[in-house]
């Protein structure tokens, strides 16, 4: 199947819809643990997007990860417009769903399939909560 | 793959259910915070296919200033300015640790800036009723939950420990939703609400049983790791003898640091799996877990044997602890700083013991009410020159590498020895 047609729907989903380059690796995502908020770049050395920028970039991810901070620092990340412009991911936790609520930060969660397989990183995406789903556009 | 929540079927969702209460509160009839409150817990209660809410009567809120910001100061502000009366939280309301100590911010190299932000934020909180006990262990410092008490906890060391050594029921609560909770007095009953929820979904043979604080750390963290997220719950056997509530405060922080895991159940320790049966289907996916597994995480973060500063924190020191280390403090003399961070509610006690004098006439220093990371542990090590940091917290060393640190881990007592020498044997 051409991956450029492909629709993928969630199970869950939160927020506008929004357009824009994918960032996509299987790694987990801690707001705290994993990023230079200042700089808006992924900072943890172990990290698979180590020293790659999260701002207006769609981050398609396999799951969260750490602690509680991610729920405040999602909407402190907002107001700076140094921002992912929304969250995918394979499975959330409480913490990402609740600062995705706070920060308005679109979120799709839950696949049938691995989605950090089937979005080719860099691709352009449309999130679209309302519908459930994110596409591969171009 | 991992799965989504598996509790929902989502063909037949039809939204939360809500009883009179709950439908005044959503009203405004309570008043506008209330109901600003409940609409946030919906929103995330619906998207996790949460049926209903569930009383709770208690709430810990997480919210140093670093992750709050000036824009989380300015939306608790805006809370606060509301009119006396129709602000208070109703139910218990505590606070995590704040982002710093206020009498020791100078020694860390902390701006105005910071302390001012910190201030409003207190204000703000006092303003909505809220106690600011400022720990990371209230389940030894303040009051510990009981078996089936539903709260609204933040702080996963807090919550791991509340869920899978008291038996409480609490899903990770960030801190708006914990400050929503403390605001209605309920919050939405899916995840570690439900007893569904709380079955083994993983199976672990521990063949080895940690003696420090440090390999406890290491071996949550390695059980952490294999598990993988949120929804997993490690049942664990091999356990020998029965391990302290200090123990199992770094172990369970560091499970769910590695892991983002809120619950665990150690067969024949823990108060829901007397038996593996009480916890597990049979066939449950296993892992086993070795000596050479836990001393594989700990040798995975000495990456040098110079130290720049040495850190006891994450959580934050009981007294017991502050004990041991006092008696280790005795007769040395720091090469370089020493801290050792505790509760508000056990650092007068640590002073009265003669513990803080013991720790400080060797040149360390005793910090309370803040935790390491929670404070500004980015531009601390900027304004101080710190890089290369040893601690006994597995929970320390996962978090401070995405800071810029080189954390290594190690005994408490390898730890003070490096204080001395400035160098980690």
């Amino acid at each position: 199947m051409n991956a450029a047609s492909r629709i993928f729907r969630a199970r869950q989903a939160m927020g506008r819809t929004v357009r824009g380059p994918a960032l996509v690796a299987h790694d987990g995502f801690s707001a705290r643990y994993d990023l230079d908020r200042m700089a808006g770049i992924f900072s943890r050395p172990a990290h698979k997007l180590a020293g790659q920028s999260y701002v207006g970039r769609i981050l398609v991810l396999d799951t969260a990860k750490g602690g509680v901070a991610t729920a405040w620092m999602l909407h402190e990340m907002q107001s700076r417009g140094i921002v992912p412009l929304a969250l995918v991911f394979n499975s959330v936790n409480p913490i990402l769903a609740q600062g995705a609520a706070l920060g308005d930060v679109p979120m799709l969660a839950g696949f049938d399939e691995d989605i950090t397989a089937a979005i080719p990183n860099g691709a352009q995406v449309e999130v679209n909560p309302q519908a459930s789903s994110i596409s591969i556009v171009a | 793959m991992i799965p989504a929540p598996p509790w929902i079927d989502w063909d037949e969702l039809t939204g939360m259910k809500l009883n009179d209460e709950e439908q005044d509160i959503l009203a405004g009839k309570s008043g506008v915070l209330p109901q600003q409150a409940l609409a946030h817990q919906k929103s995330v209660g619906e998207f996790f296919g949460a049926a209903d809410f569930v009383p709770v009567t208690q709430a810990h809120i997480m919210a140093d200033t670093e992750s709050l910001g000036e824009a989380g100061v300015l939306w608790l502000e805006r809370l606060a300015a509301t009119a006396e009366g129709q602000r208070q939280v109703r139910i218990p309301t505590i606070t995590d640790p704040r982002g710093t100590d206020f009498a020791k911010a100078a020694s860390l190299g902390q701006t105005q800036a910071m302390l001012d932000l910190e201030r409003r934020a207190i204000e703000a909180f006092v303003r909505l009723g809220v106690t600011m006990t400022d720990t990371c262990i209230n389940y030894q410092t303040v009051q510990a939950p009981i078996s089936y008490e539903h709260v609204a906890f933040g702080d996963t060391g807090v919550v791991i420990y509340s869920n899978s050594v008291c038996g409480a029921r609490s899903n990770f609560e960030g801190g708006p939703s914990a400050l929503a909770a403390g605001l209605t007095g309920r919050t939405p009953r899916y995840g570690f609400h439900l007893p569904e929820l709380r079955r083994a979904t993983l199976h672990f043979r521990v063949e080895f049983t940690p003696a420090s604080l440090n390999e406890w750390g290491a071996l949550g963290g390695v059980i952490g790791r294999l598990a993988g997220n949120y929804w997993a719950v490690p049942a664990i056997e091999g356990i020998e003898g029965v391990p302290k509530s200090d123990q199992l405060k770094h172990f369970g922080a560091a499970m769910a640091s590695f892991g983002s895991t809120a619950l665990f159940h150690i067969i024949g320790i823990t108060p829901e799996a007397r038996r593996l049966s009480d916890v597990a289907a049979t066939g449950l996916p296993g892992h086993r877990v070795t000596r050479a597994d836990v001393d594989a995480l700990q040798k995975s973060y000495l990456v040098d044997d110079g130290v720049d500063v040495v850190v006891f924190s994450a959580p934050q020191l009981s007294l017991y602890e502050l004990r041991d280390l006092a008696a280790l403090c005795e007769g040395r003399r720091f090469a370089v700083p020493l801290l050792a961070v505790t509760s508000p509610q056990v650092k007068p006690d640590c002073d009265r013991m003669g513990y803080t004098a013991r720790i400080e006439d060797a040149g360390g220093s005793v910090l309370a009410g803040m935790c390491f990371y929670q404070s500004y542990a980015r531009e601390i090590a900027e304004a101080k020159g710190w890089n290369r940091l040893a601690t006994n917290s597995a929970k320390l060393v996962n978090i401070l590498g995405g800071y810029g640190y080189r954390p290594m881990l190690a005994s408490m007592e390898a730890c003070v020895d490096a204080a001395v020498s400035g160098r980690l044997a």
